[in-house]
C-alpha cells in the first residue's frame, strides 16, 4: 500500500441517457480513464467548465457514485465495498454549491451535530467536537442562531463545520464559492486554507474561479471527463493557449503578466499574485517593447479579444452633465425621494431603501454595486412596480409608474428584468412557448408571440432545432440563455439583469456579456446589478455604489474606482487591475492609478516603462 | 421579509419554562387542555386562569408578544361567545326577533369564551417556548413506544423538521418567482376562477421543480454526511428529566388533581349558580 489518502486509477463512469419512455437510448461517458492520487495534506485544485465532469470526479470521492471501470481508494478503503462507505465519508467529506440545500439543522449547532450523530458519537463528545469546528470556521457566536437568517457565506462555512465535526482526513468542495458574493468568497477560502495550512487536511477543491486556484499546490484541469492538464499552478497558467481551449481563462494578475511578456517585458512566467506581479520586477526596462508603429495614440484600436468592453475612456466628463435629473426625453428612468421599508409601519420595520434620487438616461450602459443587503435588488424590483416604495416615486419618460392611471402593461413591456438564476422559472413544456409567455401576456397573438420568441432565441444564440426541446433538457447556460430570451421577447426598451452571469463558468460569463454589449449597441438601456467588479469596470460606462440603502458613489468606473478607500470601507473592493496599478505607482512607475480593465493596464504599464 | 417568518413562533428568551425539558412541556400542554374540560365552574376557572398567568409570568414572554398571535382565533372565539349569547336556553332577559337572550345563555358564552382563550393561550406558551426541533426531539421520544407497531417515528421526526427548515425557504422562492412571472406580464388577479388557478402553474411548475432539485440535493449532502437512518444514531442533545422537570411534573399532576376534585364536588353548585344568579338579579330589578 502507499501512502496516498486518494487513489484512483483508470477510473471511468458511465450513465444511460434514456428516452421519454425509459428506454436507453445511449451511454454517457461522463468520466474517461481518470488517474488522480493525492497525498495527505495536500491542496489540489480541479478547474474545468461546466459540464466537463469535475462534480461527477468529486462524488466518487466521497463514496457517492461509483466507477463503472476502475477502482477508487480513500485512505486504504475500496468504494466499491458497501462495507467501507461509512468509514469513506467519515474520512473524506464534501461541500456542496448550494448553500441551502445542505443544512439539515433548524438551528446552526444541531446541523454540526449531524454527521457525529449519524456516526453515533457520544453526545458530550458531539458537543464538545461541535463547539471545536464552529470555532475553527469563525461561526461560534452563531451556534443558536437560524441558518435562514445567515449569509451565504456564513452558511458554507457552517457546512464545512459540520463535516469537520466527522474528523475528516479529507475535504471535498464541489464548487464552495459560486453562489457567493466576494465577501462570502474570500470567507470561505480563506477557512478551506487555514483548514489546510493549520489542520493539515487534504483539501479538493473543485471552482471556476481562477483565482481560487492560485493558493493550490497542484491544479488538475477537466474536460470531456479527462483530466488534461496537471501541475503546479505556475505551470499551468503559463500556459494560456491550452487554457483558452478547454474555456478557462487566466487570473487577472496573471492575463496581465502574459499581455506584458507578449510586448516584449522580461517578465517570468506564470505570475500569479500581486505580489509577484510586475511591481517586483519592473526594474526590467525593456526599450524595445514598441513592436512595429503603435504609437500611444492608437492604442484604443481594440487588441485582441480577451478586452471585449467598450471602454469610455475619453468623454466621459461631457456625458456626467446628462445624468443629473433634467427634463426627460423618452425611455429615461429616474427614481425620486425613493424610499422603502420591509415590515413598514411595524415595529420590525427594515429600512431597504433610503431616499434614492437618481436618473438614468436612455441607452447608458449603468452598474449597479453594493453587498448583499445594500438595497440592490430592492431598487431594480421598485423600478419594475413589482414592491411598493414607502416613499417616494420612479418616473418612467416623465411619468409616474406609481400613479393609479399608469397601466402596468405598458410599463412591463418597456422595462424587462431578468432575475437572478432566472432559469428557474422556466415552466413551460418547451423552449418556444415559455419565451413566448412574456409576449402573450402582453396581447400579442399566438403567432407574433412565437416571432418575437424566435428572433429573442436566435439572438441568444439558442439553434432552432432546440425551440422544441423542454427548458429542463438544457445545459446550465443554455437555461439561462433561455431566460434572457424570455424577457428579451417583450421587446423592452430598459433591460435590468441581476447578477445575471452567477454560477455561470468563464464561458457562460462571456456570452452573456457579449449579449449585453450587442444589446447596448443597439441602444438599449442595461441596467447590470453586480458583486464582480471587474464585470462592472469592464462592460458598464457608469457605476453607481449602494450602501445601506443609499447612494454612496456615481460616477464613471475610473472615477468611482479611485476611491478605494471608501469603497472598502464599505466592504467592497476595486478591479484586481486598479490594485496593480496603484502598487506600481507606489512602487515608482509612473502610472495613472484609474485604470480598470487588463487591456487598458497592460498599455499603460508599457507607456510608463517606455518613458513617454 | 418572508425568511423571517419561523414556524411556531418561537419567543428567544431565557426562562424556567424554555429550559424544561420539551417532552414535559408537550405532556403538561395535554394535561392543562384536558383539564379545561373537565369542570364546569367559576373556582375552577380561576384556577387554570392562575395557573396559566403563573407559567406566563415564569416563561418571560411578553403578554403583547402573546397576543399577536390571537389575531386570528379572536375571530372564532367571538364567535362562538356570540352563538352561546344568543341561541341559549334557559331564564330569558330579551328577545330580538328570532333570539332570545338568557342568562345561561351569558353564563355559556362567558365560560366558552375564557376556555377558548386559555386553550390558545396555553398552547401557544408552549410553541413560544420551545424551538420547532426541540418540540420534534420531545414528539419523537414521546412517540417512541409507536415503534412497537410499526410507526416509522424517527422518519417522521426528520420529515417535520426538513419541512420547519425548507418551508421559509421555499416561501422567499414562491415569492420570488411571483415577482418574475410579474414582471414578464403574468396577471395574478383575474376574476374568472379556473383561469386564475392556471395563472398560477407558472409559479407552481418552477416551484415544485425546485422543491425536488432541493430535495435531491439535500438527500446528497445527508448521505454524505453519513446518515443512514435512525439505527444506531446519537443525540447532540440528550434529553434528560431533570430535578426540575420531575418537580414540574408533580405540579401538573397536583394541579390537575384539585381541578377533577373541584370539578365533582363543585359540579351540582355549578349546575344550580346561573339559576341563583338570574334569581339574585330579577330581585334586584323588581
Amino acid at each position: 500500500m502507499n501512502s496516498n489518502i486518494i487513489e484512483m486509477n483508470q477510473i471511468s463512469y458511465e450513465y444511460n441517457r434514456l428516452d421519454d419512455d425509459g428506454r436507453i437510448t445511449g451511454v454517457t461517458k461522463a468520466l474517461n480513464a481518470v488517474d488522480l492520487q493525492v497525498e495527505p495534506g495536500d491542496f489540489i485544485t480541479i478547474l474545468g467548465h461546466n459540464g466537463s465532469g469535475k462534480s461527477t470526479l468529486a462524488k466518487h470521492i466521497n463514496a457517492l457514485l461509483f466507477p463503472t471501470e476502475g477502482c477508487v481508494i480513500v485512505d486504504g478503503y475500496d468504494t466499491a465495498d458497501e462495507k467501507n462507505l461509512l468509514a469513506i465519508r467519515q474520512c473524506a467529506g464534501m461541500i456542496f454549491q448550494n448553500p441551502d440545500n445542505q443544512i439539515i439543522g433548524t438551528v446552526v449547532e444541531e446541523d454540526v451535530g449531524f454527521g457525529p450523530e449519524n456516526m453515533g458519537v457520544e453526545s458530550k463528545e458531539i458537543r464538545d467536537r461541535v463547539e471545536e469546528s464552529l470555532k475553527t470556521v469563525g461561526m461560534y457566536e452563531y451556534r443558536k442562531s437560524s441558518p435562514n437568517k445567515l449569509s451565504g457565506g456564513q452558511k458554507q462555512r457552517v457546512s464545512i463545520a459540520g463535516v469537520l465535526a466527522m474528523h475528516p482526513k479529507c475535504i471535498i468542495l464541489d464548487e464552495p464559492t459560486a453562489m457567493l458574493d466576494p465577501r462570502g468568497r474570500r470567507e470561505v477560502i480563506r477557512a478551506v486554507r487555514a483548514l489546510n495550512d493549520v489542520e493539515r487536511i487534504t483539501i479538493i477543491l473543485i471552482t471556476h474561479y481562477m483565482e481560487e486556484a492560485i493558493f493550490s499546490d497542484r491544479i488538475f484541469v477537466m474536460d470531456h471527463g479527462e483530466i488534461v492538464m496537471q501541475g503546479r499552478p505556475k505551470e499551468i497558467f503559463s500556459r494560456e493557449e491550452e487554457l483558452t481551449k478547454y474555456h478557462l481563462t487566466l487570473p487577472v494578475v496573471t492575463q496581465i503578466g502574459c499581455r506584458l511578456k507578449a510586448a516584449g517585458t522580461n517578465l517570468p512566467d506564470g505570475i500569479l499574485t500581486r505580489k509577484d506581479s510586475p511591481s517586483g520586477d519592473i526594474s526590467a526596462k525593456e526599450s524595445d517593447w514598441d513592436h512595429g508603429d503603435s504609437p500611444s495614440g492608437d492604442i484604443s484600436a481594440k487588441e485582441s479579444d480577451w478586452d471585449h468592453g467598450d471602454s469610455p475612456s475619453g468623454d466621459i466628463s461631457a456625458k456626467e452633465s446628462d445624468w443629473d435629473h433634467g427634463d426627460c426625453p423618452s425611455g429615461d428612468i429616474s427614481a425620486v425621494d425613493l424610499s422603502f421599508e420591509y415590515e413598514a409601519g411595524t415595529n420590525m420595520a427594515v429600512k431597504a431603501l433610503d431616499g434614492i434620487n437618481l436618473s438614468i438616461p436612455a441607452g447608458q450602459f449603468v452598474g449597479i454595486a453594493g453587498h448583499t443587503g445594500s438595497g440592490k435588488t430592492t431598487l431594480v424590483q421598485l423600478l419594475d412596480k413589482l414592491l411598493k416604495p414607502t416613499y417616494g416615486t420612479v418616473m418612467l419618460a416623465g411619468e409616474d409608474i406609481y400613479s393609479k392611471k399608469y397601466d402596468t402593461k405598458k410599463l412591463r413591456k418597456t422595462v424587462g428584468i431578468v432575475f437572478q438564476y432566472p432559469e428557474y422559472q422556466l415552466f413551460e413544456e418547451t423552449v418556444l412557448k415559455d419565451v413566448s409567455f412574456g409576449p402573450k401576456n402582453l396581447g400579442l397573438s399566438e403567432r407574433e408571440a412565437a416571432q418575437n420568441a424566435t428572433e429573442a432565441l436566435k439572438l441568444v444564440g439558442i439553434e432552432e432545432n432546440d425551440f422544441a426541446l423542454s427548458p429542463f433538457e438544457l445545459s446550465g447556460g443554455q437555461k439561462r440563455r433561455v431566460a434572457v430570451a424570455g424577457v428579451l421577447a417583450m421587446h423592452p426598451q430598459i433591460l435590468i439583469l441581476d447578477e445575471p452571469t452567477a454560477g455561470l463558468d468563464p464561458e457562460g460569463r462571456d456570452e452573456i456579456f457579449s449579449l449585453l454589449s450587442g444589446l447596448h449597441e443597439q441602444g438599449m438601456t442595461v441596467i447590470l446589478v453586480s458583486h464582480s467588479m471587474e464585470d462592472i469596470a469592464r462592460y458598464t460606462e457608469r457605476v453607481i455604489v449602494l450602501d445601506h440603502g443609499k447612494v454612496k458613489l456615481d460616477g464613471t468606473p475610473a472615477d468611482v474606482f479611485a476611491e478605494v478607500k471608501e469603497l472598502e470601507k464599505i466592504g467592497l473592493a476595486v478591479p484586481e487591475v486598479t490594485y496593480i496599478m496603484r502598487d506600481l505607482k507606489a512602487a515608482g512607475l509612473p502610472v495613472k492609478e484609474n485604470i480598470t480593465i487588463p487591456g487598458d493596464a497592460v498599455r499603460e504599464i508599457l507607456r510608463a516603462l517606455s518613458g513617454k | 421579509m418572508l425568511k423571517d417568518i419561523t414556524l411556531g413562533q418561537y419567543y428567544q428568551a431565557d426562562s424556567i419554562i424554555h429550559r424544561m425539558d420539551p417532552r414535559i412541556k408537550i405532556v403538561g400542554t395535554l394535561i392543562y387542555m384536558v383539564s379545561l374540560f373537565v369542570f364546569n365552574n367559576i373556582i375552577c376557572y380561576a384556577i387554570a386562569g392562575f395557573f396559566l398567568v403563573f407559567v406566563i409570568v415564569l416563561s418571560k414572554v411578553p403578554v403583547k408578544f402573546m397576543m399577536r398571535g390571537m389575531h386570528s382565533v379572536i375571530f372564532l372565539m367571538l364567535f362562538t361567545a356570540l352563538y352561546n349569547i344568543l341561541l341559549g336556553n334557559g331564564t330569558v332577559i330579551a328577545e330580538i326577533g328570532i333570539f332570545t337572550i338568557t342568562y345561561e345563555g351569558i353564563y355559556m358564552a362567558f365560560c366558552m369564551f375564557l376556555r377558548l382563550l386559555f386553550l390558545v393561550m396555553g398552547s401557544s406558551v408552549l410553541s413560544l417556548t420551545t424551538t420547532p426541533s426541540r418540540l420534534t426531539d420531545g414528539l419523537e421520544s414521546l412517540l417512541t413506544p409507536l415503534k412497537i407497531f410499526r410507526v416509522p417515528v424517527h422518519e417522521i421526526a426528520m420529515m417535520m423538521s426538513i419541512a420547519l427548515r425548507f418551508i421559509p425557504i421555499l416561501m422567499e422562492e414562491a415569492d420570488r418567482i411571483m415577482k418574475a412571472q410579474r414582471a414578464r406580464g403574468a396577471d395574478f388577479d383575474n376574476r374568472n376562477l379556473f383561469k386564475r388557478l392556471r395563472s398560477f402553474l407558472p409559479i407552481l411548475v418552477p416551484l415544485f421543480v425546485s422543491a425536488f432539485r432541493r430535495a435531491g440535493d439535500l438527500a446528497l449532502a445527508m448521505e454524505a454526511r453519513c446518515y443512514h437512518g435512525g439505527a444506531g444514531r446519537t443525540r447532540m442533545k440528550e434529553m434528560k428529566l431533570t430535578e426540575r422537570d420531575y418537580v414540574t411534573l408533580v405540579v401538573l399532576i397536583a394541579y390537575m388533581g384539585i381541578i377533577v376534585f373541584l370539578g365533582i364536588i363543585l359540579r351540582d353548585w355549578t349546575q344550580e349558580l346561573p339559576v341563583i344568579i338570574a334569581d339574585r338579579f330579577m330581585n334586584m330589578l323588581h
